[in-house]
C-alpha cells in the first residue's frame, strides 16, 4: 500500500517522504501543521465512540502529535441516502462535544448525498490545522533521537481494535471493552509545556504499536528494543486476542501515543502522563538501542527474543 | 490471568532453558504437526532459548497451508453465482487458487463473509433463506467436532439451504506420510488441542512402529519448552514413547462426546494436501445420512488443475525437508501483503510466522 501511495500521490504531487501525521508548513513567520484524514469505520457505532467522535479526535491527535496546538478543523461528510437522521445527529453531537473537550472549533464543512449502495451509509473526512512552535518542528522526524533515549505510551493496547471487532462481529464479550478513542492534546501540552526534551511521537493507531515502532526504526535506522512485560495489555482485550489469536502489538488504538524522551527526563515524561486522566497506564516500554540497525526487537514475557516485524494486511482470527 | 501468566512466568522458563541446555548432549530435531505450536514457539522467541543443537522444525500443522489449491478454486466458482454465500474462516480468504482469491473476489462483489464458526454460517443460512450458504470446512480434529455439531443442529432445525464443503483433514497419517517421506526427526511435539478431542492414543503407532518420540504439549512457553526437555529425555535414554505434558486439557483417551459427534457425521476419505499428494484416509467426508449439506455433492462445480508455483517451496517446508529462507520467493516475490504459497497467507503458516517472528539471531 505504501508503494502505490507513494508512486500515485507522493511522488506525483511532489510531496517529500517520509510522511508524517501532519505536513508541517510555513505561513510568513509562523509554521503550520496540517492534516487530513478520512473515517469509513464499520459500524459507525461502537462502544465508547462512532465514527463522528473518530473523526475529531483523529484529526486533532494527529496534529498534538506534531507538537503543533490544534485550532480549526473542516468537516466534510458523504452521506448514503436514505441515512437516518436520528444517527446522523447523533454522531454531530459528538463531534461538537469532542471538539469542545479538545478546544477545537470545526469552522468549515462539506455535505454531499449519493444514491444507495454508492457509500457505505456514511463516510467523514477531516482536516485540521494548528500552530506549531519552531522549538518542537524535529518531533515529527526524529531527528534529535539517540540511543539510550526510552520510548513511552500512554497506557494499554488494542482497546479500541476489540470494541470494533466486538460490534462488527456481533461478539458479546461478557466485559464490554471500550474503544479509547479521545483527543489527546492537553495531555500531550502539559508534557510539552514541563519537558523540552521530547524527541519523537507518533499517534499509534491503525498497525498499532509495531507499526509506529517499524516505522521509527526505518526512520532513524537504530534499533529498538521493547521490554513485552511492561506493555500494558487491559485483562479483557488480552483474553479475546489469546481466544482469537490476534497480537495486541499490531492492534489499533484511537486514544494512544508513543513519545521518545531524552533518558534523563522519561521518568519526568511518565509522571507528567500518569496524572492525566488519559495517561494513567503509562509506562516506559523500551528504548533505542546502537544494534539490530532498523529492526525492532522484543525481550518476550517469557525471556526469548524475537524480532516484531512490520504489520502486513489485517489480522485475521485464528481456525483452531 | 489463570492459565496463562503462571505458563509464561520467566524464572520457570530459564529454569527449563538451563535444563535443557544441561540435558542436550547431541543434536536433536523436533518437528510440531500444529499451526499454533508454529505460531507460539516464534511468537514467545522459544529458538533464542534453546542451544543451536536443537533444531525445530514446522510440519504440515496449518490446516490453510495444507489446503489445495482446487479446494480454493472451487469455492471462487461457487463464489460468482449469485445465489451462493460462502461464510468462511478468516484466514482463508488471503489463500491464492490458482488464479485468484476469495479475498480478491469479495473485492470484485462476490458475497464472502467472515464467520468465527460453523454455527455463524448455519446462521447466515437463517438469515438468508433466499441463498445457498456454504462453510468450507477446514481444520483437523479440533475443528471438525464443531463442524459435526453445526450439521446436527441444521438436520434437526430442517436448514435446507446450509451446505458444507469439507476439507477436513486428520493429523496421524499425514504424520505417518512425513516419516515414510524421509524427514529425518528424533520427536514430534503433539498438537495440544487436537489431542484434547482425540486423546493422545492416536499417536501411539509412531514410537511403536517407527521409534520416534511424542510428547503432546499446549500453547504457552512453559508447555513447549517442558515437551522439548521431555522429548530430548525420551532420546537420551533410548526409550521413545508418547507422553502428555498438556495434562490439564489432554487425556489418554479425550474427549468422548467430541468424538462420537464427529463419527456420526464425519467418515474418512483419501484427500489431498498441499505439497504431499493425496494421503489414504486422511481426511474427513460427510457420511451419506448427511449427504444432503455436501456441497460438492449437491452444487457440483469443475475446476481445473493447474500446477503451482515451481519455484515455490511450501511443499517441502510443510514436509519439514526445507525451511521459509530456503525458498527463493520468501521476503522477495512472496509476504504476507503478496502471498504466493499458502503457508505465508496464514498467520500460523511457517513462512507467515519466519516473517513475522524472524529468529534475532
Amino acid at each position: 500500500m505504501h508503494e502505490i501511495i507513494s508512486r500515485m500521490f507522493t511522488v506525483r504531487f511532489g510531496m517529500s517522504e517520509p510522511l508524517t501525521d501532519s505536513a508541517l508548513l510555513k505561513l510568513g513567520s509562523e509554521r503550520l501543521a496540517f492534516t487530513t484524514d478520512s473515517y469509513v469505520v464499520d459500524p459507525l457505532f461502537f462502544p465508547g465512540g462512532n465514527i463522528g467522535k473518530l473523526a475529531v479526535c483523529g484529526t486533532v491527535n494527529d496534529l498534538a502529535v506534531a507538537g503543533a496546538t490544534p485550532l480549526y478543523l473542516s468537516a466534510s461528510f458523504i452521506i448514503e441516502e436514505g441515512f437516518p437522521l436520528g444517527d446522523l445527529e447523533k454522531i454531530a453531537v459528538s463531534m461538537a462535544e469532542e471538539a469542545m473537550k479538545a478546544g477545537v472549533k470545526i469552522v468549515t464543512g462539506d455535505t454531499k448525498v449519493v444514491e444507495k449502495n454508492k457509500c457505505d451509509c456514511l463516510f467523514i473526512t477531516t482536516s485540521g490545522a494548528g500552530i506549531l512552535p519552531p522549538e518542537r518542528e524535529h518531533i515529527s522526524s526524529g531527528t534529535r533521537i539517540q540511543f539510550g533515549d526510552k520510548i513511552l505510551i500512554n497506557g494499554s493496547m488494542g482497546n479500541h481494535a476489540v470494541a470494533v471487532l466486538g460490534a462488527r462481529n456481533n461478539l458479546n464479550f461478557t466485559t464490554t471493552v471500550l474503544s479509547d478513542c479521545a483527543p489527546l492534546n492537553h495531555m500531550i501540552e502539559a508534557v510539552l509545556k514541563e519537558c523540552n526534551d521530547i524527541r519523537f511521537m507518533r499517534d499509534l493507531t491503525r498497525g498499532g504499536l509495531a507499526g509506529v515502532l517499524n516505522e521509527l526504526a526505518a526512520i532513524t535506522g537504530t534499533g529498538i528494543m521493547i521490554d513485552e512485560e511492561t506493555v500494558p495489555v487491559d485483562d479483557p482485550v488480552k483474553g479475546v486476542c489469546e481466544m482469537l489469536g490476534f497480537d495486541p502489538l499490531y492492534m489499533a488504538n484511537e486514544g494512544k501515543v508513543l513519545l521518545v524522551a531524552g533518558e534523563s527526563t522519561a521518568l519526568k515524561v511518565l509522571s507528567i502522563l500518569k496524572s492525566d486522566p488519559l495517561g494513567k497506564n503509562s509506562a516506559i516500554v523500551g528504548e533505542i538501542i546502537p544494534d539490530k540497525r532498523n529492526h525492532v526487537i522484543l525481550n518476550t514475557v517469557s525471556g526469548g527474543k524475537r524480532i516484531i516485524d512490520l504489520p502486513s494486511g489485517i489480522q485475521l482470527p485464528r481456525i483452531c | 490471568m489463570k492459565y496463562i501468566d503462571e505458563y509464561r512466568d520467566r524464572d520457570l522458563i530459564m529454569k527449563l532453558a538451563g535444563q535443557i541446555r544441561r540435558s542436550a548432549g547431541r543434536n536433536y530435531k523436533f518437528m510440531e504437526v500444529c499451526g499454533g505450536h508454529t505460531a507460539a514457539i516464534h511468537r514467545f522467541g522459544i529458538p533464542s532459548l534453546l542451544p543451536d543443537v536443537i533444531k525445530l522444525l514446522s510440519g504440515p500443522g496449518c490446516p490453510v497451508c495444507v489446503t489445495s489449491s482446487d479446494f480454493i478454486d472451487k469455492l471462487i466458482k461457487y463464489s460468482e453465482r449469485e445465489d451462493i454465500i460462502i461464510a468462511t474462516f478468516g484466514d482463508l480468504i488471503r489463500v491464492p487458487g490458482s488464479e485468484t482469491s476469495l479475498e480478491k473476489m469479495k473485492a470484485g462483489g462476490a458475497d464472502i463473509r467472515i464467520v468465527f464458526s460453523a454455527l455463524d454460517a448455519l446462521q447466515t443460512a437463517r438469515l438468508n433463506k433466499d441463498k445457498k450458504v456454504i462453510f468450507p470446512g477446514i481444520g483437523f480434529e479440533t475443528t471438525a467436532p464443531g463442524t459435526a455439531v453445526t450439521v446436527k443442529k441444521a438436520e434437526r432445525d430442517g436448514i435446507n439451504n446450509f451446505y458444507i464443503l469439507s476439507a477436513h483433514k486428520i493429523m496421524p497419517p499425514a504424520m505417518e506420510a512425513l516419516i515414510k517421506d524421509g524427514a529425518q526427526l528424533n520427536g514430534f511435539i503433539c498438537p495440544g488441542h487436537v489431542s484434547a478431542v482425540t486423546g493422545s492414543l492416536i499417536f501411539s503407532f509412531i514410537p511403536e512402529k517407527y521409534n520416534t518420540g511424542c510428547v503432546v504439549t499446549g500453547f504457552e512457553p512453559a508447555d513447549i519448552m517442558h515437551a522439548i526437555l521431555m522429548l530430548i529425555d525420551q532420546v537420551n535414554r533410548g526409550r521413545p514413547g508418547i507422553e502428555i505434558q498438556y495434562r490439564r486439557a489432554v487425556t489418554e483417551h479425550g474427549n468422548m462426546l467430541a468424538l462420537k459427534h464427529l463419527n456420526d457425521v464425519f467418515e474418512p476419505c483419501d484427500t489431498l494436501w498441499r505439497g504431499f499428494g493425496m494421503i489414504p484416509s486422511s481426511g474427513l467426508v460427510l457420511k451419506e445420512k448427511y449427504g444432503r449439506f455436501d456441497a460438492e455433492s449437491r452444487i457440483p462445480v469443475t475446476v481445473s488443475t493447474h500446477e503451482e508455483n515451481k519455484l515455490c517451496l511450501c511443499g517441502e517446508i510443510l514436509r519439514g525437508l526445507k525451511t521459509p529462507d530456503d525458498c527463493p520467493l520468501f521476503r522477495k516475490t512472496c509476504n504476507p501483503e503478496n502471498p504466493v504459497g499458502a503457508c505465508m497467507v496464514s498467520p500460523e503458516g511457517s513462512c507467515n510466522t519466519w516473517y513475522k517472528y524472524a529468529d534475532v539471531r
